[in-house]
């Protein structure tokens, strides 16, 4: 499949966002295991 | 029966969808009283627990609410390109392809119940699946093309919330979080049929039975107010059952009147105009502002008598 120079701009600016919130979101839920982890133990 | 709606819904394009797709999948708007409930549970049990705890209870419940909120948008992608009001979703809009949507739910929803049986207790994770479950299948797929009592059964998926917060504070379900939850669920039906009054010709366009478009006017006016005066004796319950002070009780009482009083309007109204109906607007948006207050007067109660 062949895209304009157009999409592929656009498909690389969403692939680029949504890397960002992935990378946001593992981040917070590390923190969270973290916090569960020391909630459990208390 | 209403025949069921057309399958036809634009094909997603070839570009992926955005992270605010996503979100948008999961109901936002839906999720701010789904977590007040279920805070406002959490935060009127009797056993206060860890507040990371509590955030991850909270999250959970706005997680499993999130991919039921997907599920429903994935298996109704057809209705939903019928209504003006949802024709602008990512799968009606094309921005999104079915699957991607189905994946996402399934994911959201299993993580949201493993992380309340892991960091919280087993009783909350199961009621949680219950409630994405009962939703998505029992509401979206069974009943909503099927019945105009769709939203009376349906409503008992929002209802969960408050009870799944008391269960992961406590690890048990009382009669307090059972009251809350009929409280809910007796809402719902004058809350959507309220709004179905007025914005009757998007559903039955769609092909979906809502009980004005069955059943008439009429008979919906009078079934808004039959379930109001319920709904009024299951939210003063809690005070005169000695479950709660007076702070709510007296609260309750008040805002319940109010919500008969409204009800009432809407059940004698012979108004058949949707652009005229002031007192069904004006019960739609005053029930919105009954749960959020009746809520918030419980946990008020709670810590001000405590």
């Amino acid at each position: 499949m062949t895209f304009t120079p157009e999409e592929q701009t656009e498909i690389r600016r969403r692939q680029k966002s949504r890397a960002l919130v992935t990378a946001l979101i593992l981040g917070g839920l590390v923190v969270l295991f973290y916090g569960i982890s020391i909630a459990k133990m208390l | 029966m209403i025949a069921m709606a057309s399958k036809a819904y634009p094909a997603a394009t070839v570009v992926s969808a955005d992270w605010r797709d996503f979100l948008a999948l999961t109901k936002p708007r839906v999720l701010t009283l789904v977590v007040f409930t279920g805070l406002c549970g959490l935060l009127v049990a009797p056993q206060s627990i860890h507040p990371v705890l509590g955030f991850t209870a909270v999250l959970c419940i706005a997680l499993g609410a999130g991919a039921a909120g997907a599920l429903n948008q994935w298996y109704e992608a057809d209705l939903d390109t019928m209504m003006a009001r949802t024709a602008n979703r990512p799968l009606p809009a094309g921005r999104m392809d079915r699957q991607t949507a189905l994946h996402f739910g399934v994911g959201l929803g299993s993580f949201s119940v493993l992380l309340m049986g892991l960091a919280l207790n087993v009783l909350a994770a199961a009621i949680l699946a219950v409630s994405i479950l009962f939703y998505v299948v029992v509401y979206t797929v069974w009943l909503k093309r099927r019945t105009p009592q769709n939203i009376v059964i349906g409503g008992a998926a929002g209802a969960f919330p408050a009870l799944i917060g008391w269960a992961a504070a406590t690890g048990r379900v009382d009669m307090l979080p059972v009251l809350l939850f009929a409280l809910v669920f007796l809402w719902t039906p004058p809350h959507f049929w309220a709004l179905a009054l007025f914005i009757n010709s998007d559903y039955a366009r769609a092909g979906v039975p809502m009980m004005p478009a069955v059943v008439g006017q009429r008979a919906t006016r009078i079934q808004v107010l039959l379930y109001t005066v319920p709904m009024a004796i299951a939210a003063v319950a809690p005070w005169a059952m000695g479950l709660t002070g007076a702070i709510y009780g007296i609260g309750a009482s008040l805002l319940s009147g109010i919500f008969l009083l409204l009800s009432a309007q809407v059940g004698f109204s012979r108004e058949s105009d949707p652009a005229k109906m002031k007192a069904e607007r004006r019960l739609f948006a005053f029930s919105i502002f009954y749960l959020f207050i009746i809520f918030g007067l419980l946990v008020a109660d709670k810590v001000l008598l405590a």
